[in-house]
């Protein structure tokens, strides 16, 4: 039998050798913070204007406004850390050295999540300093209730979902295939049916909504569930796809 | 040693695998022959546990591969040229493949050496011409110094000097007392390196022998003999006792005759020759003939008509010394 450690070496030597690992995770990084921090400066200096309402600021999601354009770059990378093997056709190859699939898929998920997770928490701890210290007197702290329960939600958040997408494209074993699937359900159709009275209630059961839900700080007015309840939908969502991807990957002529 | 037996694969409609049974003979290159479509790649992919049989079962050492632990040290395999991330360099290609079956990192290095691709070990894949994948891929095939190797037509569009260096290759592994095991639909290029040849044709076996035996069945040489004067000629090797058969547009041909002495025997009789030549059946020819019966029997449901014409007896001579190698296709087990 294959040596768990051995493949989750090998799994790892896969992944940083090749260059879509930087430039995704790296997007990752730059994208969700840049975007924060561009809000989080508009938002102080436009505060009156911005503020009609008079619910409470959410001081931490406005820092992470950018986490929706982030979550495209980790779900990119999620998918092309499992697609690239498709595409190349190394598959085989990977597959004749560890026949084991359940071990090979294991080790492909402890890998891609331990790294996804590393860089979605240097990432949201980050966002969340540089947001705060751009929103000046209106800024939060860590120390406030739910605050640190968000920033880590939002690190949970980008993982699970990277993950979610490289369980799906192992269900699909094409990458291309895998990212015209993933971007349109994440980019268009959940945030329309999230629009639309009727489908919103299924829309609040997708992954993406319901792993978003971990990055509240407040209550909201017509929220059908709490943080600890979306990420456990979210959870279920990974896992899910994850196990679809095992059931493909064992039962398919490579 | 790798045993199939009864290995069988559907494709949907495609019976693209019939109840394969054969052995890879230890130590020898044997040669894996077929026509295009014949099977030869899905047979090897279900050797490797990749594509799961419709029906029967293949083993390697006794064991199925799926129960090998670390399969690479025991065979490795060569399936397509190119199953390389493209961006990623040749040693980190060999290096995570070392890794997956705890091969010590040293051996990354000396694969690369072995296929002499060291100079370019840190160039990203991308930029690899068809040899330099070829011989990647190789250099995975041997990465965990196997007892056996299994090549999938290695020498496709390579060049000449390629195409030479893969043939000493096997030739030598086989002198290391390995096992290799490679495909091909090229007769002419197994010839040349297989000690041992499995033919299959749709998918069912049609010949399983030595490739010596091979060539004594099929390279059948004969001189050819032209002459005006046919009943003279004829009358003449009656009268030396010499066999002979009609041969094209009214020659005379004798199998193993000896060119000189029927020079001699001609002129002795006053006859006039206008041809008298050697010739040579090509083994590409017999193994097309060999094949072709195949498609004729696939498309007829006749009885088991033996491909070469001489029903269970291929390489039975040869068999008294190997126990148990089944003979030629369509005899069941025994
Ligand atoms: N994954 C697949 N799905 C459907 N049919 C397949 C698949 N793989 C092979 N086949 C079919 O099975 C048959 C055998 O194909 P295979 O590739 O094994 O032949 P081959 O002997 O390797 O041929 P070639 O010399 O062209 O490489 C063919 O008819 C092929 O079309
Ligand atoms: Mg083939």
């Amino acid at each position: 039998m294959a040596s768990f450690p051995a493949v989750l070496r090998s799994e790892w030597t896969k992944i940083r050798s090749v260059r879509s690992t930087i430039w995704t995770l790296a997007l990752t990084f730059v994208v969700t913070l840049g975007v924060g921090a561009l809000l989080s400066l508009l938002t102080n200096n436009n505060f009156e204007e911005f503020r009609s309402d008079n619910t409470p600021f959410d001081a931490t999601g406005t820092a992470f406004s950018g986490i929706l354009l982030g979550e495209l770059a980790i779900i990119v990378f999620g998918v092309l850390a499992i697609g690239n093997e498709y595409s190349s056709g190394m598959i085989r190859v990977t597959l004749a050295a560890v026949p084991q699939r359940g071990t090979l898929l294991t080790g492909k998920a402890v890998v891609l999540g331990g790294l996804a997770l590393a860089v979605s928490l240097v990432t949201a701890f980050l966002t969340f300093f540089t947001g705060q210290a751009l929103l000046g007197d209106h800024s939060t702290s860590l120390g406030e209730p739910n605050v640190l329960r968000a920033v880590f939600g939002a690190a949970l958040y980008l993982t699970m979902l990277c993950l979610f997408s490289a369980g799906v494209t192992t269900m699909l074993h094409n990458q291309t295939l895998a990212l015209g699937v993933l971007v349109p359900f994440f980019f268009l159709l959940s945030p329309i049916l999230s629009a639309v009275p009727g489908a919103k209630t299924v829309a609040h059961y997708f992954p993406d909504y319901a792993g978003s839900r971990m990055l509240l700080v407040y209550e909201q007015n017509g929220q059908p569930y709490g943080p600890w309840a979306g990420f456990l939908i979210c959870l279920a969502w990974t896992v899910a796809a994850l196990a679809g991807g095992a059931l493909v990957l064992k039962n398919r002529d490579a | 040693m790798i045993e199939l037996h009864d290995l069988t694969k559907r494709y949907g409609k495609t019976l693209a695998v019939d109840r394969l049974s054969f052995k890879v003979p230890q130590g020898v290159v044997t040669g894996f022959l077929g026509p295009n479509g014949a099977g030869k790649s899905t047979t090897m992919r279900m050797i490797l546990d990749l594509d799961r049989p419709t029906g029967g079962r293949v083993t390697i050492d006794g064991k199925r591969y799926g129960q090998l632990s670390e399969p690479l040290k025991y065979i490795g395999a060569l399936l397509e040229a190119k199953a390389v991330h493209p961006g990623r360099t040749a040693r980190d290609h060999l290096l995570w493949l070392a890794q997956s079956n705890r091969i010590p990192e040293r051996r990354v290095d000396e694969a690369l050496g072995l296929v002499g691709l060291t100079p370019v070990a840190r160039k990203r894949a991308r930029g690899f011409s068809l040899g330099m994948g070829q011989r990647l891929g190789i250099a995975c095939a041997l990465l965990g110094d196997p007892e056996i190797v299994m090549f999938d037509e290695p020498v496709n569009g390579l060049d000449p000097e390629g195409i030479l260096w893969i043939r000493n290759l096997m030739k030598r592994l086989a002198a290391e007392g390995r096992t290799v095991f490679v495909s091909s639909h090229l007769m002419s290029e197994m010839a040349v390196t297989a000690d041992h040849l499995v033919v299959i044709g749709r998918g069912r076996l049609l010949a399983d022998l030595p490739m010596a035996e091979f060539i004594r069945r099929n390279s059948r040489s004969a001189v050819r003999l032209r002459t005006p004067q046919p009943e003279r000629l004829l009358d003449a090797l009656a009268g030396a006792g010499v066999r002979h058969e009609a041969g094209p547009t009214g020659s005379v041909e004798v199998v193993d005759g000896d060119l000189a002495a029927l020079g001699e025997l001609a002129a002795a009789n006053g006859v006039v020759l206008h041809e008298l030549s050697p010739q040579q059946a090509s083994l590409e020819e017999a193994f097309m003939q060999m094949t072709a019966d195949a498609v004729e029997y696939h498309a007829g449901d006749g009885p088991g008509r033996d491909a070469a014409g001489a029903p269970g007896v291929w390489g039975a001579d040869w068999k008294g010394g190997a126990a148990g190698q089944p003979a030629a296709r369509g005899t069941e087990e025994n």
